[in-house]
């Protein structure tokens, strides 16, 4: 056991845990944050992405040893009332469906935003190709992620 | 899905007398309204004060937008305000009535004109109460986006002003039904109402709930299937941080703590000493050779026409093949979880479930409550695909909570979901088909083997009731058929996973037909419209109708531009159909994909045709067909539960990959406009996408590929 102070969606939090908790169970668990998804576990769905800094990774295999100074953003703070425009494109073009994933997608698609403000449909692969759905909305993500970068969605050859 | 299905699924919810207004006393609209100011016409149905209109969905939504389409077909006859509407879940409250088995692609077919008339029941209510206010006929009255309107006075009033009027009149038996074209909710795309708190994160699902003085326990059990506990020693466990206790439980051994990762951490310094059970002498291989042991001995007849035995050695030209599928497990994104807080007296459980009603007998039996005493609230749930009709995660947190007086979050890990599954039933099939001297089907030889869902489950079915759709409905027309299924039974346990049999059997038969269409010399959609029967036939309980059949796959060849469109070197086209005749949509689909011959397969397009009867929410179709083929690619490229040892060899998406972006084919879909009754999309989006591929495979690599997943081993990373 140790504690950490954790700077979340812009908030100072004082954890105590192990340094060897996922950063994912103490957003979760912790902190209520239930937006972070518990998907794999193994570093493999993508469901548990948050920012670190400006960087997308999987918070389920983020030790909270490490992670630092660094500021974590979840869903709950890329925009509370879903005004991000992909928050907003993502209603729009209705691309969850049982949603359970969605969460992980954005955050990841958010920090590809970040970078990279107009990506093509091959960043857009790269970017979130390691981010699972098993409901089969990767053609809506795409299309959202264009939207939500203000260009129409380019044809695949 | 086989009639017997059907009726289970009818059976243990009784679809639609729930939503028709019930008229003993105990539902019967109150005397007096609410202080608040409230019209609650049904258990399903509410409409405040202020206007807003509360639709309690009695189905689960597991992805496939039902919530949003009861939703739907309430406000449309209601005339709301769709801004006005939201949606809760319903619970097994009795007030709600039998929520039934989401489940079949029933829930469009088998509720929505029930959903229709509780929405008119209380849009000529609100009618009433407006016209007795006015004192003017009702006839004078319209119902129009949340008012009613008197237009030969220019009077309106909200529906919410009308709540307490409403609350007292009696609901009229029959209401009337808007006509169609009037329809301005139904048939449009309305975006699903959970969409706003899905991206926010609010959406909360099973595993989000969090109760006062709740435990978090994980589940270790016997990782081959049908062992038992031994012995454990607990002692190293015991002394992880945040670890309360460690309970032998049903399933297995429970370690209970504070959270959910110090659940995980207490599990993994458990020790468990297992009696593996006959179960650990068992595994693919050895399935394998019990198939094919079966195969040789002849089936159960579940088809036949004429003598395919003996009209064969007549035959002009005879093929011969061997096709198999795997076991498959359904790896929703969310693990299996759920909520229980038993007390002496009552129970509440919170769970993802597609069957609350399967669920409540267990419950009972563990806690010794009586089914009054028990209320299971359906939540969100992340995916289902039919694993959530299964009770045993429910039972696993209802006997945790009870074994530590407390309220109990049992969480699954990915290991624990893909190991403790109910698979998809793997299966072997042989057939023998003949040409007669014109190239005509002369005869149709089909049997396969495999084991029974029914009986894997001890369900009082005949034993092939969830096996035979996509082979003993075959849809074409030959003189001598023959379909046979035998028994087969395997320590590995079974369950419907989406679109159940026709996850498989149209794989082999619409691949086996094309093998008959080459043997022929004809094109392969050709040889498919040139043999369908001439007019709609009966199969089981339901009708097949050809020329929907042949819509569909007319439709896709067209828009694929199957006889004219010339494809790049290295790539093939193939084209597959299937009647889902259960929830009464037809599918075709044609996929392009760049193969090699032992090599690579690259699904680039596919074209789907549906004709799914009327359409609720087009987009949602559209959504439910390209979700089919991603969900069906997935199986088809990478699907594969291995078994050793009795156990299942899978822990990750690294051992069983999903289809992930970069591998989406680029999909179209396209509606064929009906004006019959609405039918499911849920599942007939999957079965025609392994076999059109597999088509495809063949015409770009001349290398039939009669094996599920379509992709060697080595090639099998997503």
């Amino acid at each position: 056991m140790a504690a950490f102070t954790l700077t979340v969606n812009g908030q100072s939090h004082r954890v105590e845990a192990s340094p060897e908790m996922p950063l994912l169970w103490v957003l979760r668990d912790r902190l209520g944050l239930t937006g972070t998804k518990f998907g794999c576990g193994q570093g493999l769905c993508g469901a548990c992405t948050v920012h670190l800094g400006d960087a997308p990774v999987r918070s389920c295999k983020t030790r909270l040893g490490d992670v630092g100074s660094r500021h974590i953003t979840t869903i709950e703070g890329l925009d509370p009332h879903g005004a991000h425009p992909l928050q907003k494109a993502w209603v729009e073009l209705d691309v969850a469906q049982c949603g359970y994933c969605q969460t992980g997608q954005i955050m990841t698609a958010a920090a590809l935003l970040a970078k990279n403000p107009h990506p093509s449909d091959a960043d857009i692969d790269h970017a979130l190709g390691r981010n699972a759905c098993r409901c089969g909305t990767y053609l809506r993500i795409r299309e959202a992620v264009h939207a939500a970068a203000g260009q129409r969605r380019e044809v695949i050859p | 899905m086989s009639t017997t299905r059907r009726d289970f699924i009818k059976t243990v919810g009784s679809l639609s007398l729930a939503f028709y207004l019930p008229l003993d006393a105990k539902h019967a609209p109150a005397a007096a309204p609410p202080a608040v100011g409230s019209f609650e016409p049904n258990g399903m149905l509410r409409i405040d004060g202020d206007g807003s209109v509360t639709v309690w969905a009695t189905r689960a939504e597991i992805g496939q937008g039902v919530r949003t389409s009861m939703a739907m077909a309430i406000a449309e006859e209601l005339e709301a305000d769709w801004s006005k509407v939201k949606v809760l879940q319903a619970s097994t409250d009795p007030k709600f009535g039998d929520l039934g088995v989401t489940g079949g692609s029933q829930t469009t077919r088998s509720t929505t004109q029930a959903l229709r008339k509780v929405g008119a029941q209380a849009r000529e209510m609100l009618l009433q109460a407006a016209a007795d206010s006015w004192g003017v006929p009702k006839a004078e009255c319209l119902a129009r986006s949340g008012r009613i309107q008197h237009p030969p006075s220019h009077r309106d009033l909200g529906f919410g002003d009308l709540v307490a009027k409403a609350a007292a009149l009696t609901p009229p038996a029959d209401p009337p039904l808007k006509a169609t074209k009037d329809f301005r909710i139904l048939g449009k795309n309305i975006p699903r109402l959970d969409g706003p708190d899905i991206v926010t994160g609010r959406a909360q699902f099973a595993t989000d709930i969090h109760l006062p003085g709740m435990l978090v326990a994980s589940i270790e059990r016997c990782p081959v299937f049908g062992g038992k506990v031994k012995s454990f020693d607990a002692s190293t466990a015991l002394k992880v941080p945040g670890v309360k206790q460690v309970l032998q439980v049903p399933s297995g051994v429970a370690v209970f703590a504070e959270d959910t990762w110090s659940a995980f951490q207490g599990r993994q310094a458990l020790k468990v000493q297992w009696e593996e059970g006959p179960a650990a002498q068992v595994d693919s291989a050895s399935i394998r050779r019990q198939f094919e042991a079966r195969l040789k001995s002849a089936g159960k007849v579940v088809r036949k026409e004429g003598d395919p035995a003996q009209a064969l050695p007549a035959a002009a030209k005879r093929i011969k093949a061997t096709y198999d599928a795997p076991f498959l497990a359904h790896a929703t994104m969310e693990p299996m979880v759920a909520v229980a807080d038993v007390k002496a007296d009552r129970c509440k459980v919170w769970a993802p479930t597609q069957a609350p009603g399967m669920a409540l007998p267990s419950v009972q039996a563990i806690t010794g409550l009586k089914a009054e005493q028990i209320e299971i609230q359906v939540t969100l749930a992340g995916g289902g695909f039919g694993r959530r009709a299964m009770s045993d995660f429910i039972a696993d947190a209802v006997a945790c909570s009870k074994a530590a007086g407390a309220p109990v979050k049992v969480q699954w890990t990915r290991p624990d979901d893909f190991q403790h599954d109910g698979y998809r039933p793997a299966t072997l099939h042989e057939l023998e088909a003949g040409l007669d001297g014109q190239s005509r089907p002369l005869a149709w030889l089909h049997r396969f083997v495999g084991g029974s869902i029914a009986a894997s489950n001890h369900f009082p079915w005949p034993p092939e009731a969830a096996e035979l759709s996509g082979a003993s409905d075959l849809a074409y027309d030959i003189p001598n058929l023959q379909v046979e299924w035998g028994q087969s039974d395997t320590p590995v346990p079974l369950w419907f996973w989406r679109a159940v049999p026709a996850s498989f059997n149209p794989f082999v038969t619409e691949c086996f037909w094309d093998e008959l269409a080459h043997a022929a010399g004809k094109d392969p959609l050709d040889f498919r419209l040139d043999h369908l029967p001439k007019a709609p036939r009966q199969l089981g309980r339901d009708t097949f109708d050809p020329a929907r059949y042949r819509a569909v796959l007319e439709l896709a060849a067209a828009k694929s531009e199957w006889r004219t469109r010339k494809l790049p070197k290295g790539w093939g086209r193939g084209i597959a159909a299937h009647a889902y005749l259960d929830c009464g949509t037809y599918v075709a689909q044609v996929a392009e994909v760049e193969a090699e011959a032992d090599g690579p397969i690259h699904v680039r397009h596919v074209v789907c045709a549906v004709d799914c009867g009327m359409v609720l929410n087009p987009r949602n179709v559209k959504a439910q067909m390209e979700s089919g083929i991603a969900f069906g690619l997935s199986a088809a490229l990478y699907g594969e539960i291995a078994i050793k040892a009795g156990r299942v060899t899978a822990t990750s998406f690294l051992d069983q990959p999903m289809l992930l972006m970069p591998n989406m084919p680029k999909i179209e879909v396209h509606i064929v406009p009906s004006d019959l009754p609405p039918g499911g999309v849920g599942e007939p989006g999957l079965p025609p996408l392994a076999p059109a591929v597999g088509n495809a495979v063949f015409a770009a690599t001349g290398k039939r590929l009669r094996s599920l997943p379509l992709l060697p081993k080595p090639l099998r990373r997503a």
